[in-house]
Formats: C-alpha cells, structure tokens, sequence
C-alpha cells in the first residue's frame, strides 16, 4: 500500500465518545481521528475503559454519547435531543467493515476452520460456496494455517485459534481491524506465533487499534501509542514518545510498574 | 394367584383392533412432538426476549401449562372448548391441543436452559462478523445447544408417549383405547393391559438406556 | 358471544372441594408409600447383592418407563382376577401411585446417595462402620439434604398424575368436575374453574417450596449445589 502524499480522510473519526454502564462512566470523552494505514496500540490499566473503547467502535457496546463518523459517513440516528441512536438493523453492515479479534477468541466449535472462516463470507456476504471457499483458504494461507482447514477448534493450539479468529475477520475485508487483548489468554509459547500475524498485518499497512499489555510488540509495531486511564485518553503519540519519555505523570507510573517489557 | 390361566392367544387374535391402536398413537405422538417441542422453542425465546410484550404472554403460558394437568387441559379442550369454537373438535384434537400446550410449556425451558449455556462469547464472534439474530440461533447458537438438550428433549419426547395414553379418556382409538375394548370383549383385562404395559416398556426402555448413555458421553465430552 | 356464568361453580363449590380433598387423599397416601418404598428400591438397587438390585432395578424402569394409566387399569381391572380382594378405585389408585411413583423417588434417593463423595465412605468404613450403618448414620442425612428439590419436584408431578383416578371414577377434582359439567351443561365454566383450582393449588406449592429452599440456602442448610 503506497502512502498518499495528499492529507487523507481519517477512516475512523471519534468525537466526545461517552459510554456509561448504569451509574459507572467508563467513558469520559473520547476524540480520536483513525488515519488510513494507523496501527494504534492502545494501553492502560485493567478498568481504564480501553475494552469498551474498542468494543464501542464495532457497536459491540452501544455509545451513551458522541459521534463515531467511518469513512465520512456519520454513523447512526440522531435523535430529536440531540443523542443518537443505532438500530441492531444497521449493525451487521457496519461491522462487516470493521474486523474484531477477541482475548478469547471465540471460534465455532461446531465447525471446522475453513467452516468458521467462511462463515462470514457465505452467510453475512452472501457469496457462493466456492468463491468463499477460496477466499477463505487465502486468508488461511496468509496466518500460516491453509493445511489445519478441515480441523476442528478442539484439536487447534490457542495460538492456532487465534489465527483463524484473525483469518475469520480479514475474510470480510474490512478496512480497520479491532484487536481486543489477542495474546492475553495465550500461553507464553504461543504468543510470538500471533503477533507475526498481526506484525505482518501492520506492515502491509492494515489499518488497526491494538489494546494490548505486550509494551515492547507495541512499540515495534505501532506508529501511535495512547495511554488510557479513567475513561480518557491521557497521552497519545509516537512510540518514542509515550513509551520512552512518557509527558503523563498516569503513563509514568503506568510503565514503570511494566518494567520488564525490553525495546 | 398361579390358578389363573394366562390366555395371551385371545389378545393377539384382536392383532387388528391393536394395530389400529398402534397407528393411533404413533399419530398422536408424532403430531404433539413435532409441534410441542417447534412451539415450545418459540415460547421459549419469547420468555427471554427484551420485549416485554412477548416476555409476559410467554411466561403466563408457561407457568399455566407447567402447573395444570394435562388431563384436565384434555376434558377442557374436549368439553369445553367446542362451545366456544365455531369448529368440531374431534378426540385427536382436543387430546393432541392438550399435549402439544403441556409439552411446549416444559420444552421451553429446556431451550432456555440450552440456549444461555452457550457461551455469550459466541454470540460476540457472531455479531462482530456482521451476522444478524435470527442468522446466529440457526447457525451458530442452535446447532450447539441442540447438543446439549438432546438428553432432556428425549426424555420429554419420552414423556409424550407415555401422555398419548391420556386421550383413551375422551376415546381416542390409540393403543390404550384398543386394549380396553379388547379386554371388554373377551373378558381378558389381565393379557389385554400386560401386553399393552409391555409394549410400551419393550419401545420405551431402549429409548431411555439410549438417553442415559448420550447423557453419560456428553458429561464426559462436556 | 360467550356468556360467561360461573354461578353453577359456586353452587356447586362444596362438591369441587369434595374433589379437591379427594386429590389430596390420594396423593398424600401415595406420598406416604411411595417414599419409603422408593428408598427401599433405591437401597435394593445399590446393593452389591445382584439377587437385590436386579429385581429393584426392574422394576425401578418399569414403573418409569410404562405410562401410568395403563399401570392404573391394569391394578383396576386386571389384578382383582388374579389376587381375591375387593377393588376399589382409591385402592387401586392407591397402589398404582404409591408404586409408580416409588419408582421415580428411587432414582431421586439414588442419584443423592451417589453424589454423596466416596470420601466420606472411606471415612466411615475407617472407622469400623459396616455398610448399613455407613450408609444410615454418614451417607443419607447428607443425601437427604440435596434431595429435597428434587422431591419436591416430584411430590408436585404427583399430584398432578393422579387427576388419571378419575378414568376410574375416583372422587378427586377432576371427577368431580366432570360430573358437574355433566348436570349443569356449562362446561366452560366448570372446567375452566376447575383448571384454575388445580393451578392455584400447584403453582402456589411450588412457589411455597422455592421459599423454603430460598431460606434454606440463606441459613447455610443449602439444598442448592
């Protein structure tokens, strides 16, 4: 993917993103603009908001406020006071646009790999059994596992699972890709063979948020950093910044109790 | 006790009259199970809705059907419900309305029970690759759960074929229905009714050790 | 349009309580039989003697397995000819479910006593216990605990089986109901009510015994695994 030298249209433009569970603000005012071909880490402390921050962008949670604007295209309802609202109907077209890979990755049991990747593609996209099949064996191909398509879930790794689950969102080619803790429910062993995939993601110039803990991953990866705490963001910037001379005295504390991540 | 001779020959040569309860139930039974247990899905989902108009309807009818017997459901709907119906009801009506309404009110909470056992992770997956409701229960949440309630769907499916006796109360020709008139004739109500309790048990109890064993390898599988 | 006229019902309110009273005779010697007899079936079936857990055990699955109405008219019609004794339809009822449901108290009694963890066997037999007293004095009590939902559960299934007395002219609610949908010629209302009587009955025993259960579990007694 070339860089456009012409400044381009974020894909993902994040205005005042509020998110309340009941009496708990989690999110206190979010801004954030996603350019094309950004690989944004996302930090923070457990109960930073950072989940529901991802979550809110697919509208695996719905926003109590602010306005989430893909491509140019606001997303929503307004309503007549001013807040918005997203009916379920519209959903589906929405996140076949943007990708989610989960911490527990949450594949199909009952299917087999090539049967979760083309799951998608044939069901939502509503394309034939073969265009789909060959689709989908790309993707496979692509995360390294083209010859475990007639398995089952049960007999993969975690880490072997966790690639189908990213080979599952990119199927749909979606143009940003959400990946929620990847390696977080991962043995030690296995992570390295996922953040290939998603370093090999980033340097196509996929365009991706990445909540992670793997500090030195982001910082290999990532053109931007943002630290997370107390529902908003408390620092962004290049990874040089943030993590080698952070300006917030949250992220200071924050990555010298994460000491032992190496650059 | 030993001086009665036992005369199984009298009740074979009714075979007919048998077959003709046979044909009886396995009718009966085939329509309360297909729409009992397609019923009680939908009251099943629509007692978990959000929507409180389906939630309350669907829990009346649940706690209704589960609390009365189904017999009484059966002289209700064979008595009573023809002078409100603009309509006959015959004896396979009113016992399979009765049936059906008792079997889908207990299925549905076994399909309540299979449904939320599947992990909510699996709804996620679903919705982040774009799929809609009705598309996730038949692709990805139903077919797991399924699974799952195979062992307690069995044994309602087991239950319903004991309840076809109940419709020889308001003379529906199934097997009980025939066993009675056999015994009336001949005078043999001790061969009549063994063959009949045997034929169930002779039907049922693989049935059931089938139910037991997919219990056992599922527990183990699980 | 309907008319609906429930005042046949309450004329007759003496006649349905007669009925309901009858229901809860019936059940209630049913219960009486049928708990001990089930425990006894439970204890025959999990005895390591064959020539006490086959015959247990059969007869266990086949009071299960054989629908109830054929089990009640065979000990209406069938059993007077082979034994010499007067049949009424409240013995026979009698004797069909305090047997039937046995046979279901049994797999309650026996599926209580197996979850009981072989632990607590072990400890018992260390200490010199011999199987009958291991099994009075450590296992059921602790059994006997979990069990109660489950018996509960049955108790209620129960009573709602034993409205198939009235195939045999019984006096319970639902005969009683049928014979006053008979002389008064309103169904609608009589068995309508009827049902209502049986619902208000059961769901409110089932509501009292989720209470029980609710404060048991509170005071640390719990029945609730």
């Amino acid at each position: 993917m070339t860089v456009d030298p012409t400044p381009a249209e974020p894909i993902l433009r994040i205005r005042g993103l509020h998110k309340r569970f009941g009496d708990n603000h989690v999110l206190r005012g979010i801004n954030l603009d996603v350019m094309p071909g950004d690989r944004i880490a996302v930090l923070g402390a457990s109960g930073s908001g950072k989940s529901t921050f991802l979550r809110c962008l697919n509208f695996m949670e719905i926003p109590s406020e602010g306005e989430i604007t893909l491509e140019g295209t606001m997303l929503g309802r307004a309503l007549r006071d001013g807040s918005r609202d997203y009916p379920e109907s519209t959903l589906p077209a929405v996140r076949q646009r943007i990708g989610m890979v989960f911490q527990q990755f949450n594949l199909f049991p009952h299917m087999t790999t090539l049967g979760n990747v083309t799951e998608g593609l044939r069901i939502v996209q509503h394309r034939d059994r073969a265009t789909s099949e060959a689709r989908a064996m790309q993707e496979l191909t692509r995360v390294g596992l083209a010859e475990k398509a007639q398995e089952y879930p049960a007999r993969l790794s975690g880490g072997q699972k966790q690639r189908v689950a990213i080979a599952r969102a990119l199927a749909l080619d979606p143009q940003l890709m959400l990946f929620d803790e990847p390696t977080s429910a991962l043995d030690p062993e296995l992570v390295g063979e996922v953040l290939g995939v998603i370093r090999s993601l980033a340097e196509e110039g996929r365009t991706m948020l990445l909540v992670t803990h793997e500090v030195g991953f982001a910082y290999h990866v990532a053109n931007r950093v943002i630290f997370m705490a107390d529902g908003i963001i408390q620092e962004e910037g290049p990874p040089d910044q943030v993590l080698k001379a952070p300006q917030n005295p949250r992220t200071q504390a924050f990555l010298a109790r994460h000491k032992q991540f190496e650059f | 006790m030993m001086e009665y001779n036992w005369d199984f020959a009298s009740v074979f040569m009714s075979h007919e009259a048998l077959v003709v309860g046979l044909i009886g139930t396995l009718r009966i039974f085939i329509i309360c199970l297909v729409a009992g247990l397609s019923l009680g899905l939908v009251v099943g989902l629509a007692r978990y809705s959000r929507r409180r108009a389906l939630r309350w309807p669907a829990a009346v009818f649940v706690e209704f059907f589960r609390n009365t017997p189904v017999l009484v459901q059966i002289f209700w709907f064979y008595f009573a419900f023809p002078i409100l119906a603009p309509f006959d009801i015959s004896p396979l009506m009113a016992a399979a309305l009765g049936i059906t309404l008792n079997s889908a009110a207990f299925s549905a909470e076994i399909y309540r029970g299979g449904i939320t056992s599947i992990d909510p992770g699996q709804w996620e997956a679903a919705r982040a690759i774009g799929m809609g409701y009705l598309q996730i229960m038949r692709r990805i949440i139903l077919p797991q759960a399924l699974r799952r309630m195979l062992p307690a769907l069995t044994n309602r499916g087991i239950e319903i074929l004991k309840m076809t006796t109940l419709a020889s109360a308001i003379a529906y020709g199934e097997l009980l229905h025939q066993a009675r008139l056999i015994a009336s004739i001949n005078y043999n109500p001790i061969e009549a009714y063994t063959v009949v309790a045997l034929a169930f048990f002779v039907i049922l109890y693989p049935i059931v050790r089938a139910t037991y064993a997919l219990e056992r390898r599922m527990a183990k599988g699980d | 349009m309907y008319e609906w006229d429930f005042t046949p019902v309450i004329a007759n309110a003496d006649l349905l309580l007669q009925g309901l009273l009858g229901t809860l005779a019936i059940t209630g010697t049913a219960l009486a039989f049928g708990l001990p007899l089930g425990l006894g079936l439970a204890l025959g079936r999990l005895s390591p003697n064959r020539a006490l857990a086959w015959p247990a055990g059969f007869v266990i699955e086949f009071f299960r397995t054989t629908p109830p109405l054929v089990q009640l008219f065979w000990f209406f019609f069938a059993l007077p000819i082979l034994i010499d004794i007067r049949m009424t339809p409240f013995l026979a009822a009698a004797i069909t479910f305090s047997i039937q449901s046995s046979a279901f108290f049994a797999e309650v009694f026996r599926a209580g006593i197996v979850s009981i963890e072989r632990g607590q066997w072990e400890a018992a037999r260390a200490i010199g216990m011999q199987r009958p007293q291991a099994m009075r004095r450590i296992i059921l009590p602790q059994a006997i605990k979990r069990m109660i939902p489950a018996f509960t559960e049955r108790s209620i299934e129960l009573m709602k089986t034993t409205t198939l007395v009235a195939t045999v002219s019984y006096a319970d609610l639902l005969y009683q109901a049928n014979e006053l949908a008979q002389k008064t010629f309103r169904p609608i209302e009589i068995f309508t009510a009827t049902a209502l009587i049986y619902f208000t009955v059961i769901f409110g025993l089932s509501l009292i015994v989720q209470a029980v259960e609710r404060r048991m579990a509170v005071s640390g007694d719990s029945t609730v695994q």
